[in-house]
């Protein structure tokens, strides 16, 4: 009898947990919602906006913040798998604008109302509106836009006479870092940072890597080897294979290019903006007095540019129980003093043009006006599903930069189109 | 000297009991067998049998996980993608080359920690079996951090440590390369791993009969002698043991290579294949015929060892 007691006092005790944590489970019917957003890791921006908005809402939500994985691949990989398994819990998220067609067209967006879509794009500068849009509709809300710029040091254009008011080539920059002994920072490691320098260039040599969209994948018609295409592989290899490129260009990623700047023998590199604030706060204003910023190098001297665009597109999870207050939070968000303070914190420039006339983004980042200039002939990586599948090929093809040779264009489109197939791993 | 090893004691025979028919006692023992160890066993079947059954049902689709309305029934296609791909039997070749230079280097590293835990000085030895013991502790992706920050070109501080040694500069870039990437990502599984086989190695060390060891002593072996007729022979089957659970474990490497290469320079092991089809490409269907494939190579590596060397598992308890 006393064990029969016993047992059922066990079961009642784990009844009651079970019921607790169920009830834990579900959302407090009696109080305002609360909004989860799944952001990328930063330096804190965006959790001082979510509290920032709460505080806006006057009690209508809050907005709790979820860090995913530091790169953008484990972003979307936990993303895409949470959404797979319709998980209710994600309210808005963070997403690099290349995954947003691959979301989109799986269903995992809710719908941008129409009043929104206008209220959100006008004044974006255009890349940002591009990456945000699939097939012709916009499927989520440009927040902020990234591109990348070529940052210099003043002292080592000054010693070879380079003038940078006027456009460079790579071509030029390689020369002048081998005859002054200074490095070219550029992304090399086999990570997306590489799809994003294939991509600039060969859209800067007037191509793209994706010739034709298609619903069927294996129909994508690539355009890797072709003029434009050739000439990108031609300056890929020019650069890792040269004096400039430093010990371990094939494992460079940003965050090397810029330790790799800051040291003694930096002379170029193509970066995003965030280098800038680093240098002032890891190493002191006397180094970032000597950094300068241009337009993204030309691939050939009477082609303008077409720099990478990154940034972050908000979405609203098409399985949220709150997609209206979701979208109301996400206009918070974007709206254009939060931009502005997120410039300033995070050093992550505006997709809003406005914002870069702000007095107080131009003090902090004196090269505001380049950023802004590279935003608006920055071009978007490929718009495909099957993005993931195009990026690891041309990582795999393009791998190490310095093997690039005339073959590759050939053997990466023939190897990206059997996988797209579904006849070969990737 | 090949008689002081103990032939296997033959098992006896119940007396009481004849054959074909159970006793009580025993059908009572069997019924305490189940009740303790069923549990156990359901729960392994739920977490390892379903998965399994549910990787082989799904490898024989096309099945895309953003694209479920699409999933449709294509036979054996995966598998004969897979085999076909030239990834694939690379893949393979980095995994077993990895297996077998870990297992080696552990096998000797613990073998000879293992006799110094058994050896060392009573007062010392907690000591030095903890610090042994702390590689393991350390979770497989931390270490792998440490060791890629160690050998990294910008934060290391290998290439200026060693850059006495030849073929080390201080802009040599391990990771640029597949031979020097094979070599850290080996330096740091058998950093981690080897107190793992050192402390099966240490139970198995301490089931040698000292009488043995002092018999030959008596007949004058030396310490080499000893080592070689006495200690490993009566450790076999722990030994057998320990080098199975870690090669079928070193097949499945991927943590280091994830961490350190993210599978540039071929250094993709076949694990890290169905993780690239399974989560980055989402292509369920073609990535559960890559686990698929690397279950039945670890079934394979268990069965030769089991059939092979004639492991007993039963034995390696003492029993």
């Amino acid at each position: 009898m006393p064990d029969r007691r016993r047992r059922g006092l066990g079961g009642g005790a784990a009844a009651i947990v079970l019921a607790s944590t169920l009830a834990g489970c579900g959302s407090d019917e009696s109080g305002p919602p609360t909004l989860t957003w799944y952001i990328n890791p930063d330096s804190g921006g965006q959790a001082s906006i979510a509290e920032a908005c709460t505080d806006d809402a006057g009690g209508r939500y809050t907005i709790d913040t979820e860090v995913l994985p530091r790169d953008a691949a484990g972003q979307r990989e936990q993303l895409i798998r949470r959404l797979a398994a319709e998980d209710s819990s994600i309210d808005i998220m963070s997403l690099d604008p290349p995954f947003v067609p691959e979301f989109a067209e799986a269903g995992f967006l809710a719908p941008v109302p129409e009043d929104l879509q206008e209220r959100t794009t006008g004044g974006v500068v255009q890349g940002a509106v591009d990456g945000a849009t699939w097939n012709d509709e916009i499927v989520a809300v440009p927040f902020w836009a990234n591109t990348q710029v070529l940052w210099y040091r003043l002292s080592v254009v000054e010693a070879a006479g380079l003038d940078m008011t006027q456009p460079v080539t790579w071509e030029q920059i390689v020369e002048v870092a081998e005859e002054q002994g200074v490095l070219i920072g550029a992304q090399g490691a086999r990570a997306e940072s590489l799809t994003v320098w294939v991509n600039a260039l060969i859209e800067s040599a007037g191509g793209h890597i994706i010739e034709q969209n298609a619903d069927a994948p294996e129909d994508i018609e690539l355009g890797l080897d072709t003029e434009a295409g050739q000439r990108a592989a031609e300056v890929m290899r020019l650069v890792a294979d040269s004096d400039a490129a430093g010990a371990a260009f094939s494992t460079e990623n940003e965050d090397a290019s810029a330790t790799g700047f800051e040291g003694d023998n930096g002379g170029f590199q193509v970066n995003y903006p965030f280098v800038y604030p680093r240098a002032v706060e890891t190493v002191g204003q006397e180094l970032a007095d000597d950094y300068g910023a241009a337009v993204y190098p030309r691939v050939d001297a009477d082609t303008p540019a077409a720099p990478p665009l990154g940034g972050i597109d908000l979405g609203v999870g098409a399985y949220s129980e709150n997609v209206d207050i979701a979208f109301e939070a996400v206009e918070c968000i974007r709206s254009e003093e939060n931009q502005i303070a997120y410039f300033i914190s995070d050093g992550n420039p505006a997709s809003l043009a406005s914002a870069f006339d702000d007095p107080e983004v131009l003090d902090k980042f004196p090269m505001a006006p380049v950023i802004r200039e590279s935003l608006e002939l920055a071009a978007p990586r490929p718009q495909s599903p099957y993005y993931s599948e195009i990026t690891g090929g041309i990582q795999a093809s393009y791998h190490s930069p310095a093997s690039v040779g005339p073959q590759t264009a050939a053997d990466a489109t023939e190897f990206i189109t059997a996988v797209l197939a579904g006849e070969q791993l990737l | 000297m090949s008689q002081t090893t103990l032939p296997p004691a033959e098992k006896t025979q119940p007396v009481s009991a004849p054959h074909g028919t159970i006793s009580d006692r025993a059908k009572a023992e069997r019924k305490l067998g189940w009740m303790l160890a069923g549990p156990a066993f359901f729960v392994m079947l739920a977490v390892t049998a379903y998965p399994i059954l549910q990787a082989t049902y799904d490898s024989l689709f096309s099945y895309r996980l953003t694209d479920p309305d699409n999933r449709s029934f294509n036979g054996l296609t995966n598998y004969w993608v897979i085999l076909t791909d030239e990834l694939w039997w690379k893949s393979l070749g980095v995994t077993m080359l990895i297996t077998v230079v870990t297992v080696a280097v552990e096998l000797v590293l613990g073998f000879a920690l293992a006799m110094v835990m058994a050896k060392a000085l009573r007062a010392i030895r907690p000591v030095i079996r903890a610090a042994i013991l702390i590689p393991y502790a350390v979770i497989t992706v931390v270490s792998a951090f440490a060791w890629q920050f160690a050998f990294d070109i910008n934060t290391g501080f290998v290439n200026s440590w060693f850059a006495w040694l030849p073929g080390v500069a201080s802009d040599t870039d391990w990771f640029g390369g597949t031979g020097t990437s094979l070599f850290v990502i080996c330096l740091a599984e058998i950093w981690k791993t080897t107190p793992f086989i050192s402390l099966l190695l240490l139970a198995g060390l301490a089931q040698v009969p000292e009488v043995l060891q002092e018999a030959a002593k008596v007949d004058g072996a030396t310490w080499w002698q000893r080592l070689w007729k006495v200690t490993l022979p009566n450790m076999k089957a722990a030994i057998m043991v320990a080098l199975l659970f870690r090669t079928l474990d070193a097949f499945r490497v991927f943590d280091s290579i994830f961490v350190m290469t993210n599978g540039a320079n071929s250094t993709e092991s076949v694990s890290f294949l169905a993780y690239r089809q399974t989560i980055s490409r989402l292509e369920i269907g073609l990535g559960s015929a890559v686990s698929v494939l690397l279950f039945i190579c670890v079934m394979l590596l268990a069965a030769v060892f089991i059939k092979g060397f004639k492991v007993d598992l039963a034995s390696a308890r003492g029993e």
